[in-house]
């Protein structure tokens, strides 16, 4: 276990060190803060349209994180060949990569942390009252982006940091529509489609249950058992993908 | 005592290519590794000698065969604690310092704090990077890198060193000082098995020797076995030679001499030849200069098993 946690503490320093993260921060801060000026063209609701938004930048930034730094966490290691003076110490490949998650799950947690701060902040300027369900949909959001970066994982273990960049990608899209394509196809498609997207339905992992968003803003009431439902379902889909990942890269060879 | 590298039938293809071609970089490898020697792996690039290093760390698995490091099987992580590997061309961690990385790898390995913070300054000042301990090693030069490599590989006392070409792409001071440290580890009882195509190198300071061409190993043994008890030819240096004296000397000797000023160097074929040299050269109250007889160089036997094994 210490191992572990070194790996993530190194793969934290690592993401805080890169500039990337920086511009990501500042940029998605800065999307937060402008959407005050919607507010102008807005009558009423202004809390409102500053939550919606708000929580699209910090899902879409946080995409960002989850998936450009972690795809480079594993492949820049193999890429420049750093990896072979730390599997040469004693430390076994599911080590390594349950650190390098648990790192960028950190990084994530702190920029989230930064950016629901910058939201909540915002929400209460603007409606003189805390909103903390917002603190609820975001919590579900680090969820959702677990579950992406486990995906950014597992693909950077046997592809390219584009590949692995644009699989992630999909698996977010697919991700969120996948209970609509599973209705579109129900309803209009033939029977290669419908098999095809109860393939995907039951594989991929199901995003739009991670999306409190609509229910938060426009405050709408939550079942904490769905919530709870919820959260087990990512946790187990999390371990799921990181186990495939262990299984994929324990073959690997690193020439 | 039980050998500290054992390795038998070791083979290891690759698939390249889109269609998966199969390539074979190692053929059958046997070698055993004695604790103690300084086993210097010798063969030119591509001959599979970084291949040999990774199957012995687990970096990548063996087609077929098997082996053991430390007395447990390749790639055993717990193997690797004691095992100080310095790779090829190494490349760290460049928005660490120094210190840092080290402390990093020490921490991997599981060392205590208090042994880490003695450690740790201490090796970065015997391979001379105490003043740049503090420097990201993004400025490092490839010179200091690979001495910050050797530094993680020493770091936790390993029984076993493995250095892929350590002395590749520093100048001759910097090799002389990883000649002297691998020297100093040896007289520590350190095992070193390490990787090279600098002949002199392995000359200085190996015990045995194997070498390893197009994936097979094609000579192994002790520098004595492989360099042989055999002379090569004797070289006699000598002055104020008459010409009838030195027309004499010249049947026995294996090539025609070679004349420069008053200084004559003749080669000799064995010691019988030099025990009729010198009493003719005496005789004819000729100055001798010196006798140096010539053994086989490693580098002949090299360029030898690399002929052979291309033909």
């Amino acid at each position: 276990m210490r191992r572990v946690l070194t790996i993530a503490q190194m793969a934290f320093t690592e993401t805080v060190r890169d500039k990337i993260l920086y511009s990501i921060l500042v940029f998605a801060l800065a999307m937060i803060g402008s959407s005050t000026i919607l507010v102008t063209l807005s009558v009423g609701g202004e809390g409102r349209i500053v939550r919606n938004l708000g929580l699209a930048c910090i899902t879409l930034f946080g995409l960002f994180i989850a998936v450009f730094i972690g795809i480079n966490l594993v492949s820049r290691e193999i890429e420049r060949r750093t990896i072979f003076s730390l599997l040469s110490k004693p430390v076994r490949r599911a080590e390594f990569l349950v650190g390098k998650f648990l790192g960028l799950g950190l990084t994530l947690a702190v920029n989230l942390g930064i950016m629901a701060a910058g939201l909540m902040v915002l929400a209460w300027a603007l409606e003189d009252h805390w909103t903390p369900r917002i603190l609820l949909a975001i919590g579900f959001t680090f969820l959702e982006l677990l579950i992406l970066t486990a995906f950014a994982i597992l693909f950077s273990t046997f592809s390219t940091p584009t590949l692995s960049a644009i699989y992630t990608l999909l698996v977010f899209v697919i991700g969120r529509l996948s209970a609509d394509l599973m209705e579109f196809a129900s309803q209009f498609g033939g029977p290669s489609l419908k098999a095809t997207v109860n393939v995907l339905y039951y594989l991929l992992p199901n995003l739009a249950q991670f999306n409190l968003s609509s229910a938060v803003v426009n405050r709408l009431p939550l079942d904490p058992w769905v919530l709870t439902l919820t959260a087990i379902y990512g946790v187990l889909y999390v371990a799921g993908i990181l186990s495939v990942a262990i299984a994929v890269f324990q073959r690997r060879d690193f020439r | 005592m039980e050998p500290v590298i054992q390795i038998g039938g070791l083979c290891k293809d690759y698939r390249v290519g889109f269609w998966g071609r199969r390539v074979t970089v190692l053929r059958d490898l046997t070698l055993a590794v004695q604790a103690g020697e300084t086993f210097g792996y010798l063969g030119p690039n591509g001959a599979g000698k970084s291949t040999t290093i990774k199957l012995l760390l687990g970096l990548i698995q063996p087609t077929a065969g098997d082996g053991q490091v430390l007395g447990f099987s390749l790639g055993d992580p717990v193997a690797r604690r004691h095992i100080g590997f310095l790779p090829e061309n190494p490349s760290f961690y460049e928005y660490l310092t120094g210190e840092e990385f080290l402390t990093y790898c020490g921490r991997l390995l599981g060392m205590r704090r208090g042994r880490l913070r003695e450690q740790t300054p201490a090796l970065l000042a015997e391979v001379g990077l105490d003043r740049a301990a503090r420097q990201q090693i993004r400025k490092y030069s490839k010179g200091m890198v690979q001495r910050l490599g050797l530094a993680q590989a020493l770091l936790g006392d390993p029984k076993l060193l493995i250095l892929d070409e350590p002395t590749s792409g520093l100048d001759p001071i910097g090799r002389k000082e990883v000649r002297d440290l691998i020297l100093r580890q040896r007289a520590a009882g350190r095992t070193v098995f390490f990787s090279t195509h600098i002949l002199p190198d392995v000359e200085m300071i190996c015990d045995r020797v194997g070498i390893l061409v197009g994936g097979r190993l094609v000579r192994s043994g002790s520098m004595r076995t492989l360099l042989g008890e055999e002379l090569e030819s004797i070289e006699v240096t000598a002055t104020s030679i008459p010409a009838e004296t030195l027309a004499a000397v010249e049947r026995l000797a294996l090539s025609p001499p070679l004349v420069q000023g008053n200084h004559v160097m003749v080669r000799l074929p064995g010691e019988a030849e030099l025990e009729i040299a010198l009493f003719i050269l005496v005789g004819a109250k000729s100055r001798i200069l010196s006798v140096v007889p010539q053994r086989r160089s490693l580098e002949s036997i090299f360029l030898e098993a690399n002929r052979e094994a291309q033909a």
